[in-house]
């Protein structure tokens, strides 16, 4: 049987793999593809079998390297999700995505009239105050968020 | 630890130990408070007082505070007159303010903004309420309210009235009654009852609190009534909100089956939540709270600005 493949290799950039089935274009969200050279192919696969999580979806971009804010706000969303560096075909380094003590300038409080959603100079700060699952405490109003999607920055 | 140069924002930010000695200066500063003792620890000291909306009791108890001290004050009042209204950022009005004076009292509409200018200054900031968030030195003198009254801090049965979803003194008063044991009786409308993660909060701390929707059952055995102002801004419905202001109004009816040492307290100013027949009761002891404003703020004040305890 000839091997198909469903994605194809890339020679430079990121995979992020072991995303929750059916969060692919939320991860693409926080990516913002808008933002990559116009040459750079983006491939997403969604809905993949996994021995580990039974479904879930990858996301592959060519000549980009995320940024750790992107890195957290990914870890935000789906933590069991992998990152890999790929330089020339090879994997350079493969990572899980790990939660810091504190996100900064990812999400949005959703207090409206916290003074971080005011024009202050100030970037939205959260203390990771409960892990499993994920509680997030701004760190000016105290305001808990546990849901982050519709929060995202 | 010592409070001497630190920023005071939320009532987390203290131990138990540094309210208790907050508590023991306040009671000192009292003959000093009232003018029949003087001390000048803050001579020379500049307070600045940066009040962004209209407050009466808190920003002039702070400036009775700082000039009891024999420290003085410089006061932006109105949010409207100052550079605000031109566009300037909190941020940088408090960089500004923390050239002109050894510490910074604020009080601002958004919640998180002492937060803010905390980050911002580099000399102390005391919180005087941010939005619906926190107003720890209101809860200081809550405290030192109850301990007049009682001695003790732990043991009491405190009953919470009113709106305890909103209303900014009441959480703050609320994680202080748990950190001294006291039991906790929440009496309010059910659309604002205290929030389910403030409760699972407090009981998580190890307090007692249970929900007493009936005014005169949760009053009959217990030591402290605190009455918050139900705010008529709230509601959809002006009825709705006649109906349920009427129910929480304190009178002699309320109080009659009362302990005789009962004692309503109310951080002011109130909305005909306590009918006037109730000040010239023994259990009025709201007028009182509100002097001991000055004293509590006094012993913060000094404590955070005045000359640095050997070994602190």
């Amino acid at each position: 049987m000839v091997r198909e493949l469903k994605i194809t290799p890339i020679k430079n950039g990121t995979v992020i793999d072991h995303i929750a089935s059916g969060l692919a274009l939320d991860v693409l969200r926080i990516i913002n593809i808008q933002s990559l050279d116009k040459d750079s192919t983006v491939s997403v696969a969604i809905r993949v079998r996994s021995g580990k999580l039974g479904w879930k979806d990858i996301v592959k971009v060519e000549n980009m390297e995320l940024s750790p804010r992107k890195v957290n706000a990914i870890a935000l969303i789906t933590p069991q999700a992998t990152i890999s560096i790929i330089r020339d075909f090879k994997v350079q380094e493969k990572r899980s995505v790990d939660l810091p003590d504190r996100i900064i300038g990812v999400l949005k409080c959703p207090n409206p009239n916290c003074i971080t959603n005011q024009p202050e100079p100030v970037e939205s700060e959260f203390e990771v105050t409960e892990r499993r699952p994920v509680v997030l405490t701004c760190s000016y109003c105290e305001r808990r968020v546990e849901s982050f999607l519709n929060h995202l920055a | 630890m010592s409070l001497h140069g630190r920023d005071v924002i939320s009532i987390r930010d203290l131990s138990r130990e540094e309210i208790e000695e907050l508590l023991a200066s306040a009671r000192k500063m009292i003959p000093y408070a009232e003018g029949s003792k003087v001390m000048h620890p803050l001579e020379d000291k500049i307070v600045a007082m940066a009040f962004f909306e209209p407050s009466t009791r808190t920003r002039l108890s702070f400036e009775a505070a700082v000039q009891r001290l024999g420290g003085s004050c410089v006061t932006i009042a109105d949010a409207g007159a100052s550079s605000m209204r031109k566009g300037e950022s909190l941020y940088d009005t408090i960089r500004m303010l923390s050239g002109y004076g050894e510490a910074i009292v604020i009080r601002h509409p958004n919640e998180g903004a002492a937060r803010l200018a905390a980050r911002a200054s580099d000399r102390p900031v005391i919180n005087a309420g941010d939005g619906a968030g926190q107003h720890p030195t209101q809860t200081l003198l809550d405290l030192a309210t109850m301990q007049e009254s009682f001695d003790t801090l732990t043991g009491l049965k405190v009953v919470l009235l009113g709106d305890l979803k909103y209303g900014r003194t009441v959480h703050s008063l609320a994680h202080a009654l748990a950190v001294f044991g006291s039991e906790i009786v929440l009496t309010s409308p059910a659309s604002l009852g205290l929030p389910d993660e403030v409760i699972e909060r407090l009981e998580h701390m190890g307090a007692k609190v249970s929900v007493e929707p009936d005014l005169h059952k949760a009053v009959r055995d217990s030591d402290v009534l605190y009455v918050t102002r139900i705010q008529k801004e709230r509601f959809t419905d002006e009825s709705d909100y006649r109906k349920v202001a009427g129910s929480y109004r304190i009178d002699a009816d309320v109080l009659k089956d009362a302990k005789p040492r009962l004692i309503v307290m109310h951080p002011l100013p109130r909305a005909g939540e306590i009918s006037p027949e109730v000040d010239n009761t023994p259990h009025a002891v709201y007028f009182r709270q509100a002097f001991l404003a000055v004293p509590v703020r006094m012993a913060l004040l000094n404590a955070v600005l005045g000359p640095a305890k050997k070994g602190g």
